[in-house]
């Protein structure tokens, strides 16, 4: 679909605000559906004391359905030529760029430690995706994750996941 | 006065050299949060809140509250040098702000933003001193019903009063009050909707969802429009500032109209967004020079600033005097005291005195240290602007993910904060607002244990919402609130007429 963009030439429109705004709304209203449905079994009547443990929920969801109803509604009767661009395939790309090491480094965080993966994270990202000199990005990265460490493990108590590289000093 | 000597005892409480110095770090960190352009006044609480878990109480909220105080210095900034607001609620800022500076005349708008921001969160905290403590007796001799009704009032005015689509603040809210609901049911014991899920079994952590939604979601939004920096420089001489202020007294009726529009959005949740562009909106109208605006005129940055910052910290009065935060980050703070053990509400006053006026001598103190900070140390935060956002971007990614696990120390959390970091990126793309969720998720198992006690109570009659003056009027005024948007679309024309101009486009 061509962009109604008049200035600078627009990357491809991977999805319009309207797509997304009906699918968000058609999963909202699935997760409506479970959920009404699981305080159904749990119970949504009253007994003798007021309300039984799914009740509120239970009406809670019947709204949230409602109003998603409704504003799935609202975007195929509005029809509106051309729906703004939800994101842009330049725009997807950028945002990929940060979601995709994101995930890597909690998957990551899991086996090496906080302060290891914070450590890789930050120097990869600065290296591939900031093109920063390599010497500046490991500096950089290496001086955040200690100090982290000193603020969070040492001076404030809280203790974060930790892997061979921190056990290897005894910690 | 009783006030006096209350707030006498705060300071005492306050000055200390450990509490003093967390106050200064607080500060600090809450300017440098307000200047970076992926981060806010909330999402910087709730990062760094798990720095607050080993202290007591006091000291948490003070270095906190000043992380707040200091995200709002901070983000006229950035406006006013780099025509990019670091918060929603400095846009109106970049209108006047940045022409100034464009003009050479940034030293001065910057000395304007700060001065009118410290009047405005003055005015702001004269106002809780003094009528905090009388809403907060008051409050005690609420029950159940009446407690339930002024928790609906607060959700359905969100609904009336919103800006936006209707349909999409009540799919923001009852998301919100689900997932408050999923795990133990407090009241009855049962589990419910967790699908059999030990993870789940304790519930939803409001926190790690802020975390997710405004801090993770920030990052996704700010790497999609990649910010490109040109920024004016700025070092603030005192000469100037003494210019500014000896201009000042002349825009009283400007100061006094935001700080008035601040408080009152401030306590009832409108906010500290609408309340900056009501400011500069009204501020334009009731001008002789209509047409000056928007190009550079002093006045322009007085009017959002003040109403911002009143805004931003009259909000912490529901907060205090009856435990319902008046904004997002009065919301985490709010967080923040059941997480120290303190059960927020009216008891508050008379069981955590020296927390509540600590709080309170600090936001006297945190105000004016933080004016005298930011008026001296602009230079050195405007560069931090210049560090590229390569950089910036996975320590915030860090930050978030240490908030969010330190919680409860649980690695599910931190996938639950990815999974909300999405959920928030395209919220926010397709505008349903995410202030009336956390405000949900926090309240909405306080909403509901009041309601059912009220059931129990009555023995299941609703009429005990209309059984006498008090609890009857606010059910009324709840139900008018969220029916509001039905009840007249006469309304409608009007305030567009008034606050039309950005609403247009």
């Amino acid at each position: 679909m061509p962009a109604p963009e008049e200035q600078q030439p627009a990357s491809p429109v991977v999805a319009t605000s309207r797509t997304i705004d009906i699918a968000t709304s058609l999963v909202l209203l699935a997760f409506a559906a479970l959920l009404a449905y699981d305080n159904w079994r749990t119970g949504m009547s009253w007994d003798a004391t007021g309300p039984q443990a799914g009740y509120f929920p239970f009406y809670l969801s019947l709204v949230l359905a409602g109003a998603s109803v409704y504003g799935i509604a609202k975007e195929i009767i509005a029809r509106r030529a051309a729906s703004e661009p939800f994101v842009r395939r330049e725009q997807l790309h950028r945002v990929l760029q940060v979601l995709a090491p994101t995930v890597a480094f909690c998957v990551l965080m899991q086996w090496l430690g906080l302060y290891l993966a914070s450590f890789v994270l930050i120097a990869g990202f600065m290296v591939f995706v900031g093109r920063i000199a390599w010497w500046k990005s490991l500096l950089t990265s290496f001086v955040f994750s200690a100090a982290m460490f000193m603020t969070f493990e040492i001076a404030f108590d809280v203790l974060m996941p930790k892997g061979p590289l921190e056990a290897l000093f005894g910690f | 006065m009783e006030a006096f000597q209350l707030l006498a005892y705060g300071f005492g409480v306050l000055l200390t050299w450990k509490t003093l110095a967390l106050m200064m770090l607080g500060l600090v960190l809450g300017i440098f949060v307000g200047v970076l352009p992926g981060l806010g006044g909330p999402n910087g609480v709730a990062i760094l809140l798990p720095l607050t878990f080993t202290m007591d109480p006091t000291s948490a909220i003070v270095m906190l509250s000043c992380i707040y105080w200091g995200a709002l210095f901070g983000g006229a900034i950035t406006s006013i040098l780099f025509n990019i607001p670091g918060e929603a609620w400095s846009v109106a800022t970049t209108f006047d702000g940045y022409p100034m500076a464009q003009q050479g005349k940034a030293a001065e708008a910057l000395t304007a933003a700060f001065t009118s921001s410290f009047i405005g969160s003055l005015v702001a905290v004269l106002l809780i001193t003094f009528l905090a403590p009388g809403i907060a007796s008051f409050a005690l001799r609420f029950g159940p019903p009446e407690f339930f009704s002024v928790y609906l009032l607060t959700f359905c005015s969100f609904v009336g009063l919103g800006r936006e689509e209707k349909h999409k603040t009540l799919i923001s809210m009852s998301l919100g009050l689900l997932l408050a609901g999923v795990g133990m049911d407090t009241v009855s014991g049962q589990l419910r909707m967790t699908f059999g899920w030990s993870e789940l079994f304790r519930g939803i952590n409001f926190l790690v969802a802020v975390i997710g939604l405004f801090g993770i979601s920030e990052i996704l939004l700010t790497m999609e429009e990649r910010l490109a920096l040109r920024g004016h420089a700025a070092a603030i001489s005192l000469r100037v500032v003494l210019k500014v202020w000896k201009e000042m007294p002349r825009y009283w009726m400007t100061l006094l109209r935001s700080s008035a529009i601040g408080c009152w959005l401030g306590i009832t949740p409108g906010g500290a967004i609408a309340a900056s562009f009501m400011g500069y909106n009204l501020a334009k109208r009731f001008s002789k020079d209509k047409d000056s605006f928007g190009k550079g005129r002093i006045e322009g940055v007085f009017a959002p600033e003040t109403a911002a910052h009143a805004s931003g910290t009259s909000a912490l009065l529901p907060m205090l005097a009856l435990g319902i935060p008046g904004s997002g980050t009065a919301a985490i703070l709010l967080g923040g005291l059941m997480v120290w053990g303190l059960n927020p509400g009216p008891l508050l006053f008379v069981e955590h005195k020296n927390f509540v006026w600590g709080l309170i001598a600090s936001m006297y103190l945190g105000n004016v240290v933080g004016l005298v900070l930011v008026l001296s140390t602009v230079p050195i935060f405007a560069s931090v602007l210049r560090v590229p956002f390569a950089a910036i971007a996975p320590m915030i990614v860090v930050s978030c993910a240490i908030g969010a696990y330190a919680i409860q120390n649980a690695m599910f959390d931190v996938w639950l904060m990815l999974v909300f970091g999405a959920v928030g990126y395209v919220f926010k793309k397709i505008g349903i607002p995410l202030a009336p969720f956390t405000l949900a998720l926090v309240l909405g198992n306080r909403a509901e244990d009041a309601f059912r006690l009220s059931m129990i109570g009555a023995g299941g009659d609703l009429r005990v919402f209309w059984s006498n003056g008090l609890v009857g009027s606010i059910t009324t005024l709840a139900l008018v609130l969220l029916f509001w948007p039905l009840i007249s679309a006469g309304w409608e024309r009007v305030r567009v007429k008034l606050f039309g101009a950005h609403r247009a486009h």
